[in-house]
């Protein structure tokens, strides 16, 4: 499998240093992607020099937590909160921390862009109350979203 | 279309995007054009939900658009009509299976007008606009017709905390982590 | 002694065409902090993509924005070709220019229509969607619907446009070009412009970079970023030239996009003079693997894909970065110290897309 070119690993140690070098060779940040591994996450750091780009690849183990380079480029903050929401991954000092509510509101599925939480459980479907799995080993049969459309009274 | 198309009163369109892909609001945009021009039927577009007499809606309903969706249609004084603009308001379209989809805006509040197309074609939108303005009429004639009233099942849906699917372990205990232990 | 007072602004208001709120901390009509908060337009569409096939995936992630529908789907084509190794034939490079510089007329005077609204110019607005149809008129008669095209298909392109066709094309465009006198006119001497727009949310060619910004936005402070500029499709033989303008206000983010509109007339012009024969796709077999990133410029910015495919018939991972979410932390930096007044104006002016911007 090809992987992109020039996609240097970075480690949780020198990632600021990275961003920071990559800031001052003038390199803009375009935005952050992050993929589901498996054995936890992978976060691509695309950056570009004029037309050029250059990426960074960090792994965050599950349970990981990413740090957070908006310190460096403040605009990786939406996507950061982006991420959290997205997969669940922690982020480590954001300015402004939406918790995980960024695009996705309170009732909402969480973390819906993981593998495992994917859209043969369809996400969108609410378990009884009463059964409260941690990690379900077969996903549950699907059902039917519980609705009442009360359609008015127009005739 | 009728030759001459009557109504009581002017009907102010008041419209709200829910989760559309922009581009039935853009061809709603066109309806305003010179070309098809519905401001000749004395359709006025307003911004504030308490002048409009139509609710056009584009764009299914999400977690969280459906509160927002649920107020202006309250807000709206009675008779009210909603027309459903599109595809993705009537079933939720090409995005019926995304996560945040939770369907058509029939979930929400009563539809009066169903469009077809992706995106409905402009004479289609003015059709349905003008045939809600006909039923308009038509409840404001019959003030015993009970008030539609909006649903907030799908508002509230789902409610508590442990209704929401499990997260994998590793995952619920990622969220668990406390900020000072980093990787 | 002024008070500090938060006010949302949005989802639902008389000037944004889409959902989008902003939280505006008020000092009397002074704004001093602005912070979104977005999900009113988020479907899921990343995930969606990744369950079906990577060949419906051209349809689906078309409808991403309907406004700039034809790019996006452009975008993804060309990097599953370049996964795939595929080549597109000369005449579908070309064909594929003529669709998207027309797209990004349409585009182009939506916005100028939504900005004349947005300062109460109403007959300007109408001035534009009038002019607009014309465009319109295009799609339609070359790809057989108005907004969503669905011409571009991995390989190259579903449809070809005819010669008649192309005289057609020239023919609105003539009739666009006489429009836009006028228009160029209005808006770059009507006083009421001029006073709504000039001063109103600048931005600094250093703030731009810093803060990623694309686009307009980005051209409108003198950073002359424009991905055309690297050749893909048929730009390299059009020979394109970036349009900047310097003073970073909404004043220069709008006549960006009216001397863009000139620039779309003439690439389109100088496409269909140069427009080879040929076949317009090539046939291919197999799945994507490996991983593209994948860039072109759109309407409002540089738009990226992240795909990475795995040898089966769905991707592993399909990823959107629209203009508009990186034009969002501009929006933040330009608007702190307006008045409340020319909010909906400085939002209108990145030419905001929020259906793209949340997916």
């Amino acid at each position: 499998m090809s992987s992109l070119i020039n996609a240097t690993p970075v480690t949780t140690e020198n990632l600021l240093h990275q961003v920071a070098l990559l800031k001052q060779q003038g390199c803009r940040l375009i935005t952050l992607t992050c993929l589901d591994t498996g054995d936890g996450h992978e976060v691509i750091y695309h950056f570009a020099q004029k037309y050029e780009m250059i990426h960074l690849r960090k792994h965050v183990a599950n349970g990981g937590t990413l740090i957070s380079i908006s310190t460096i480029f403040f605009c990786a903050m939406i996507v950061e909160n982006e991420i959290k929401d997205h997969f669940g991954i922690e982020v480590h000092g954001l300015p402004i921390d939406f918790q995980g509510r960024l695009v996705l509101s309170e009732n909402a599925p969480r973390a819906p862009m993981n593998k495992r939480c994917g859209m043969e459980i369809d996400a969108r479907v609410p378990e009884p109350a009463s059964t409260v799995v941690i990690a379900p080993a077969s996903p549950p049969a699907k059902e039917a979203v519980p609705q009442t459309p009360a359609k008015g009274g127009v005739a | 279309m009728k030759d001459k198309v009557r109504f009581d009163k002017s009907p102010w369109v008041v419209h709200f995007n829910c989760n559309s892909c922009n581009g039935c609001d853009i061809e709603l945009l066109a309806c305003l054009s010179p070309l098809y021009d519905l401001e000749r039927f004395g359709i006025v577009h307003v911004g504030n939900p308490k002048h409009a007499d139509v609710l056009v809606v584009t764009g299914s309903v999400n977690y969280r658009n459906a509160r927002v969706l649920k107020n202006v249609y309250d807000q709206m004084p009675h008779p009210k009509v909603v027309v459903a603009m599109g595809v993705c308001a009537a079933t939720g379209g090409v995005f019926r299976e995304c996560y945040n989809v939770l369907g058509g805006v029939e979930k929400v509040v009563p539809v009066d007008v169903f469009v077809p197309g992706c995106p409905s074609r402009p004479e289609a939108m003015m059709d349905g606009i003008l045939q809600a303005a006909a039923k308009l009429d038509e409840k404001r004639r019959n003030p015993d017709v009970p008030v539609a009233v909006s649903t907030d099942t799908v508002v509230r849906l789902p409610a508590p905390e442990a209704a929401r699917p499990a997260l994998p372990a590793d995952t619920a205990s990622a969220l668990a982590t406390p900020m000072e232990k980093i990787a | 002694m002024s008070q500090k007072s938060t006010i949302p602004f949005g989802p639902q208001h008389p000037v944004f065409p889409e959902p989008i709120q902003l939280r505006l901390v008020l000092e009397d009509e002074k704004v001093v902090e602005a912070l979104p908060a977005i999900g009113y337009c988020h479907r899921g569409l990343e995930k969606l993509a990744e369950k079906k096939d990577f060949l419906q995936d051209v349809y689906l992630i078309e409808r991403i924005c309907g406004i700039c529908s034809f790019m996006h789907s452009m975008n993804y084509c060309q990097g599953i070709e370049e996964l795939l190794g595929l080549p597109v034939p000369d005449r579908a490079r070309f064909l594929r220019v003529i669709w998207a510089e027309v797209h990004r007329m349409h585009s182009h005077l939506l916005f100028l229509g939504l900005l004349a609204d947005s300062f109460g110019y109403e007959n300007l607005f109408m001035q534009c969607m009038r002019c607009r149809e014309d465009i319109l008129e295009v799609m339609e008669l070359t790809a057989g619907n108005r907004i969503l095209l669905t011409t571009c298909c991995i390989g190259g392109v579903r449809k070809d446009i005819p010669a008649d066709q192309m005289d057609q094309i020239l023919l609105a465009l003539d009739r666009v070009g006489e429009q836009l006198v006028d228009l160029r006119n209005a808006f770059s001497n009507d006083y009421t412009v001029k006073k709504r727009l000039i001063g109103v949310g600048c931005l600094t060619a250093a703030q731009a970079h810093e803060s990623g910004a694309v686009g307009p936005v980005a051209k409108a402070c003198g950073v002359a970023l424009d991905l055309r500029e690297t050749g893909y499709a048929a730009y390299k033989e059009l020979g394109f030239k970036t349009i900047t303008e310097t003073a970073g206000d909404s004043y220069a983010r709008m006549m960006v996009r009216l001397r863009e509109l000139d620039q779309c007339m003439e690439l389109v012009r100088k496409a269909i003079q140069l427009l080879p024969a040929g076949p317009i796709s090539t046939p291919f077999k197999g799945n994507p693997t490996g991983e593209v990133a994948a860039r072109i410029e759109q309407p409002r910015g540089e738009l990226l894909f992240f795909i990475k495919g795995n040898g089966t018939k769905n991707l592993e991972r399909f990823r959107a970065r629209t203009p508009t979410f990186a034009n969002l932390a501009p929006l933040l930096q330009m608007l702190p110290g307006c008045q409340l007044a020319d909010v909906p104006i400085i939002v209108i002016s990145i030419d905001p897309c929020i259906s793209c911007t949340e997916r």
